[in-house]
């Protein structure tokens, strides 16, 4: 499985710096590291590689692990020896303490090796030869391939304009260096591209929170959850998703300090067995019911803190409603049932959910009064039809039982980190697009079918339409051509028509089921072949440097060498570059976090020399979103119209939309199991994150294959009434497609629901039924109401045995 | 006597297999080898009560590596004598001497040794005894992003956590004494241990029981 780096010995310049002489000598002893960049570096990394390969040392090198697009920012100790990667180690700083504990890489930044390693990298520049999405291609050079895409560019720009230009989602790579944000900064010197906004992961949360709280930054630092008496985690894993490095630490150290902890999830998740001393099991898609019963039930009996929402919130009841909506439904009459004559109480919601009345009940009377408590909110119950009433639901519970602005407790919502919004993830400059229209992230087929149709009703912002239909695809560190974006045998058969995408570039460091579709196809480079940057994703205070440890394999580039020589052949290389190959914008980089959040940062020279990896700001004292509100509202108000905790929004309500409710309410799902859809597909499917990748990368790593392998997860009287056994091929359908895979049966997943983890690849045989097991065959392209987001999990199916 | 041994805080873990995955890459081991192994186990049952969903299920994990046992059945039933304890008690097979003939994965109750194709001998975890003989913890302990794992003197593991090494799957203690100490998981001492089973049996290899 080993394969080194080509260093041929007797072709070794004889020049090797002083000052890599000097790192390397320091690396041997454990506290220096390398570093190449530019040739004469490579070379000289050569040179040093073969010299240690003869003294056969091993040198060991802090390193950030690969920032794909999971919730952790780890370290890893990379052992190099005679030009390989030997072994990862991870962080292994002293003392390991809450404050500042150590960033241990999960099992994906592990296995690590046999994703640099795999025998499938892509090697050189490729072009397609077949049909589009027949996966057949020819190789070409790389003068060839920039050639190409180039005129291309310049091509739909003459034809069409900028605004036919479109780099659609990806999260592959969060380096600054690798990453669609390299693309993006060439193509506003273009002359722009249509923009975009939102995300896959959270559209609604980060949409609706601020209908509440004017803000997305509703988050205390982690360490304070160590002073929280109770904590929910509602359809939170950050086990397996790893929501901050160390998050599921903090929960641990929680309850060590005597924390009660439930967890709200149709499935017993690795959170919900480790971290909680109770796991609530309930219907997907149905929260907001449950919700609203524990609102019923603290209403009802006395529990809600009236003086926290006199002075701090408005549209809990009628003697509150904003200016414009007195009389209106209140979030109390909506929970009362004292317009739609429906009481909200945990009998209605037993029903809906299937969680039992009286825990809905008891739920509600220990979150309203073991305090100060957190309702976390994770962002699976989000990726659904109504994704927007989840979080403003959880909002609402938060506001009414007085957990905001105090220690111990959280205001729920997206939960970015106090009082700043933490840290950055990208620095890499994109520069400001020139093309003013943007674009829902999920809607990027609608704008390939019928772009110049779109308005406001599709979320485009800043223009009244869009004046283009997409017209060329460039696909940087992204498998949402096809892979992670929903219906994929839709969205293939809008990719396959060549009258509509006309070019579509991939580049990835695989043949994944979007690169199978590219008509030119660009190998890029890993993240340890390159040099890089990372921050602390949603939480933390770090700043991770990324040293390249091994040249780039075959003939990979980097994202941003790749995009350099493109600028090059379009007469944009300096504007591009400013002269900076990237270890010069890693330099460059830490002196924007320097700047503008981390004064004590050091420099990039010292730490190389120290072989530091990481920069840390250890949290002696939590910082607390919305204290300053709390003790003064009438001076510190929210950014909202209001200025306070807008229970009752006035500005949905000016929509008057009732999908899109002004209070948290419980809407039927379109695809449900109340819905007649239930007699044809009469399970629900959810595609929770899997613990062997993140998303689709990893997905083909053999070590993380063998420990988490692709499974359709059933119950098992799901099971039962279907005649499977543990292990059986089965097929999961409905009408828009079918995957077939093996089944585990387990009692972790509720009756009437499965689960396929998201992120498998694609993988149709003769027939387009999916071997490969990628839940988003089953998926459905239909958006939310309010935050145009992915309504991924929102599915029926069926399942039977092959 | 010493006697090294490994605590497992059961209640803690979360079954991400970390531990599993940095002890293949630090021994470089193949598909199909799991020098340390994760079982996941679950228990209880559903049962409706008009819409709702009464739950019984428990479940946890439980991460499994050699327990060097003070009375290695392993050593005993090596017809080289390549299986040996050390002086701290890390039970070692020694691939000079090992015949491959599988004797010794038979007779341990644990699946710990395991055959490797590639050189013809049984491999298992030693420990990680070149990180102990550094003075460094083993690699799956250094990896665990709970801190469920631990290492030292099984005197003073079991004076810190108790006396428990044989949580379901594991066989009762007395077979082979092996220097583990098990915090268990609520859900195994809550259950009826008969009414538990292993639910990712493919994932802990031809050795899982």
């Amino acid at each position: 499985m080993k394969r080194g780096c080509p260093i041929d010995p007797g072709d070794l310049p004889n020049a090797v710096s002083r000052r890599t002489f000097v790192k390397w000598g320091a690396a041997l002893g454990g506290s220096a590291a390398f570093a190449a960049t530019s040739l004469a570096e490579l070379e000289a990394l050569a040179a040093l590689l073969a010299h240690e390969a003869s003294a056969g040392h091993t040198l060991k090198i802090r390193v950030g692990c690969p920032a794909h697009n999971c919730g952790g920012r780890c370290l890893l100790i990379a052992h190099i020896k005679d030009g390989v990667l030997t072994r990862l180690e991870t962080d292994d700083r002293q003392p390991d303490r809450v404050a500042d504990p150590q960033l241990r890489a999960c099992v994906r930044g592990r296995a690590y090796r046999h994703r640099q390693d795999h025998p499938d990298r892509l090697r050189y520049p490729m072009r397609r030869t077949g049909k589009r999405g027949e996966g057949r291609f020819e190789r070409i050079s790389w003068d060839q391939a920039l050639d190409q895409l180039a005129a291309e560019l310049e091509r739909v720009k003459s034809t069409y304009g900028n605004s036919a230009l479109y780099i659609p989602y990806g999260t592959g790579s969060y380096n600054q260096l690798n990453g669609r944000q390299t693309a993006a900064r060439l193509l506003n010197l273009f002359g722009g591209c249509l923009g975009s906004y939102n995300s896959y992961s959270w559209a609604c949360i980060s949409r609706a929170t601020p209908t509440v709280y004017g803000t997305s930054v509703t988050g205390n630092q982690r360490q304070d959850w160590l002073n929280s008496k109770y904590i929910l985690m509602w359809s939170w894993n950050p086990a397996e998703m790893r929501d901050g490095t160390n998050s599921e630490f903090f929960i641990k150290k929680a309850r060590e300090r005597g924390a009660r902890v439930v967890c709200i999830d149709p499935r017993m998740s690795l959170s919900a067995v480790s971290l909680a001393d109770e796991w609530i099991p309930i219907r997907p898609g149905t929260d907001v019911a449950m919700m609203a019963a524990m609102a019923y039930v603290m209403i009802t009996e006395k529990l809600i803190d009236r003086e926290f929402i006199r002075r701090c919130c408005v549209g809990f009841d009628s003697t509150q409603m904003p200016v414009g909506a007195e009389g209106e439904e209140s979030f109390e009459d909506y929970i009362l049932g004292s317009r739609d004559g429906v009481a909200k109480t945990p009998r209605w919601a037993e029903a809906i959910t299937s969680v039992p009345g009286e825990t809905i009940a008891r739920i509600a009377r220990e979150y309203a009064t073991i305090k100060p408590g957190v309702l976390y909110q994770g962002y699976g119950m989000q990726r659904r039809a109504y994704g927007e009433q989840a979080v403003r639901a959880g909002c609402v519970l938060a506001a009414i039982t007085g957990n905001v602005g105090v220690s111990g407790g959280w205001a729920s919502g997206l939960g970015l980190q106090a009082d700043d919004g933490g840290p950055f993830w990208n620095v890499f400059p994109a520069g400001d697009n020139p093309v003013p229209a943007r674009i829902p992230v999920f809607l990027w087929t609608e704008a390939v079918l019928h772009g110049k149709d779109m308005g406001p009703e599709h979320g485009v912002r800043e223009v009244e339409r869009l004046d283009n239909d997409i017209k060329l695809l460039w696909a940087v560190a992204s498998n949402t051509l096809v892979n992670q974006h929903a219906n994929i045998n839709r969205t293939t058969k809008i990719l396959q028509d060549e009258s509509l995408v006309e070019t579509i570039v991939v580049q990835d460091q695989f043949l994944t089921p979007s690169g199978r579709f590219a008509d030119l196809l660009l190998p890029v480079c890993t993240q340890f072949e390159m040099w890089g940057l990372e921050d602390g994703w949603k939480y933390g205070d770090e700043v991770i440097v990324m040293p390249q440890l091994l040249p780039p394999a075959y003939e990979s580039k980097s994202d941003y060498q790749i995009c350099r020589e493109v600028a090059r052949r379009l007469g944009l290389e300096d504007a591009y570059s400013e002269g900076r190959d990237e270890k010069g914008w890693v330099a460059w980089a830490l002196g924007r976090y320097r700047d503008t959040r981390f004064p004590e940062l050091p420099s990039l020279e010292q730490m190389e020399d120290e072989n530091r990896g990481v920069f840390s700001v250890p949290v002696t004292e939590a910082r607390v979103a919305f204290a300053d509100f709390r003790r003064d509202p009438q001076r510190q108000p929210l950014p909202t119209p209001s200025g306070k905790i807008e229970i009752f929004s006035k500005q949905l309500f000016d929509l008057g939309n009732d999908e899109v409710p002004p209070v948290p309410k419980y809407i039927q799902e379109w695809e449900s199991p109340f819905g007649p859809e239930a007699r044809k597909h009469p399970l629900q499917v959810i595609g929770h994150h899997y613990m062997g990748r993140v998303h689709s990368t990893h997905a083909n790593v053999d070590w993380l294959r063998e420990a988490f392998p692709q499974r359709v997860f059933i119950n098992p009287i799901d099971a039962q009434a279907r005649g499977l056994v543990d292990g059986d091929m089965v097929r999961v359908f409905n009408d828009r497609g079918t995957v077939m895979l093996p089944c585990r049966i387990t009692p972790r997943i509720m009756p009437g629901v499965v689960d396929i983890p998201q992120g498998a690849w694609w993988q149709p045989d003769e027939a387009g039924i999916d071997r490969g097991g990628s839940v988003n065959t089953l998926t459905s392209e239909r958006w939310t109401p309010y935050a145009f987001g992915n309504a991924q999990h929102t599915i029926m199916a069926d399942v039977e045995k092959a | 006597m010493k006697q090294l041994a490994f605590f497992v805080d059961a209640a803690a873990c979360s079954g991400c297999k970390t531990c599993q995955m940095a002890c293949k890459d630090k021994h470089d081991l193949p598909v199909g080898q799991l020098w340390r192994r994760v079982y996941e186990v679950a228990g209880g049952g559903w049962e409706a009560r008009g819409a709702a969903w009464m739950s019984s299920v428990i479940a946890y994990h439980l991460s499994v590596g050699c327990n060097h046992c003070e009375r290695p059945i392993c050593v005993e039933v090596c017809p080289s004598g390549a299986t040996r304890k050390r002086e701290d008690g890390i039970v070692l097979i020694d691939g000079d001497r090992c015949l491959g003939c599988g004797y010794c994965r038979w007779a341990c109750p644990y699946g710990a040794p395991q055959y490797d194709e590639r050189r013809g001998v049984m491999g298992k975890c030693h420990l990680c005894y070149d990180e102990i003989d550094a003075g460094r913890p083993p690699i799956c302990v250094s990896a665990c992003p709970m801190r469920a794992l631990e290492v030292g003197e099984l005197a003073d593991l079991r004076s810190l956590h108790g006396a428990v090494a044989d949580t379901y799957p594991l066989p009762e203690q007395g077979h082979t004494s092996p220097a583990l100490v098990i915090k268990p998981h609520p859900g195994a001492t809550m259950t009826d241990q008969a009414a538990l089973s292993i639910i990712n049996r493919e994932e802990v290899g031809r050795e899982g029981r």
